[in-house]
């Protein structure tokens, strides 16, 4: 009935597909981070079940829809915390976070130091006239692409990358 | 040295929708079509400017890629982690409006960045992510 080379191309394919899908679950985080977004939710829109969803997202990016959605509002939190205009219970509030403990245990956590702190040192820096000029090299070349450091940006633990300036023009 | 950026490649996997996707979506004209079926390079570009052309290409076309290789490329393509660009424009609102209405999956809408830009962002049909900065 079919060949084995057959069944092989279709299982492919049908994971390919599935990796599609996931892909615009992880679109969507990224598009209503700030918004309140639950796994549930993702995977009802997604059509599989919560559990599913969250062991295939984790395969495919290495972190649960979850840990993904938190890693987003941290990331997006410290370009808040770094513009310095905002404080810690505003920014919890802007990236979507609803608990205020919950975020600085996440935010220590995931970037090495408070939000408070953080936003502190960010100020010192900004007065010392270095803030945003400083590239990591590996990943935004000479202070390359703004999408590329915003990737780059994202934190990982104890991992304090400075971001690059400027845009590419 | 009197160097251009002449053309950047992007990988496809369905060169039809793809080529869809730059022609009537992005408003790209249509320069080169060469190959059959997957195996095809079509090469578009910005109408007004020759010089500057994006390549749509097949992935892992090299022989020397392994299959093992050639699968990762297919799930990155298809995790939307392999492939990106960067393009610009003075109207960033109407470039949005324009691509969504062409059903294009939307990442990003139009955002101030804290860096310093504004841009959007979508996927082309083969995942790769279109990123749309604005000229000011």
């Amino acid at each position: 009935m079919c060949r084995p080379g057959w069944r092989r191309a279709r299982v492919q394919a049908q994971y390919l597909a599935e990796l599609a899908r996931l892909r615009r679950v992880r679109d969507r985080i990224d598009r209503e981070y700030a918004r309140p977004l639950d796994v549930v939710a993702l995977a009802r829109d997604a059509g599989v079940p919560a559990g599913h969803l969250g062991r295939l997202f984790r395969a495919a990016y290495g972190r649960s829809p979850h840990g993904y959605l938190l890693t987003r509002r941290i990331e997006r939190a410290t370009a808040l915390l770094r513009r310095g205009d905002l404080g810690v219970a505003e920014v919890a509030l802007a990236v979507g976070c609803t608990s205020l403990p919950a975020f600085t245990a996440r935010f220590t956590g995931l970037v090495g130091v408070s939000p408070a702190l953080f936003r502190l040192n960010a100020a010192d820096t900004a007065e010392g006239g270095t803030a945003g000029t400083a590239a990591d090299p590996g990943h935004a070349p000479g202070g390359g692409p703004a999408a590329v450091a915003r990737r780059a940006a994202i934190p990982v633990r104890n991992r304090e990358a400075p971001r690059a300036a400027g845009s590419v023009a | 040295m009197n160097l251009t950026i002449h053309t950047a490649a992007l990988p496809h996997d369905d060169p039809d929708a793809s080529l869809a996707f730059y022609r009537d979506v992005l408003g790209f004209e249509v320069r080169g079509d060469v190959g059959q079926g997957r195996m095809r390079w079509i090469t578009v570009g910005p109408p007004g400017q020759p010089g500057t052309s994006l390549l749509l290409a097949p992935p892992a076309a090299d022989p020397g890629v392994t299959e093992d290789e050639r699968r990762t490329i297919a799930e990155m393509m298809a995790k939307g982690t392999y492939g990106w660009i960067l393009l610009a424009t003075p109207d960033l609102d109407a470039t949005f409006a324009r691509v969504e209405a062409g059903d294009a999956e939307v990442v990003q809408e139009p955002t101030e960045q804290p860096y310093g830009v504004r841009d959007c962002a979508f996927r082309d049909p083969a995942g790769n992510m279109i990123r749309i900065q604005e000229l000011r």
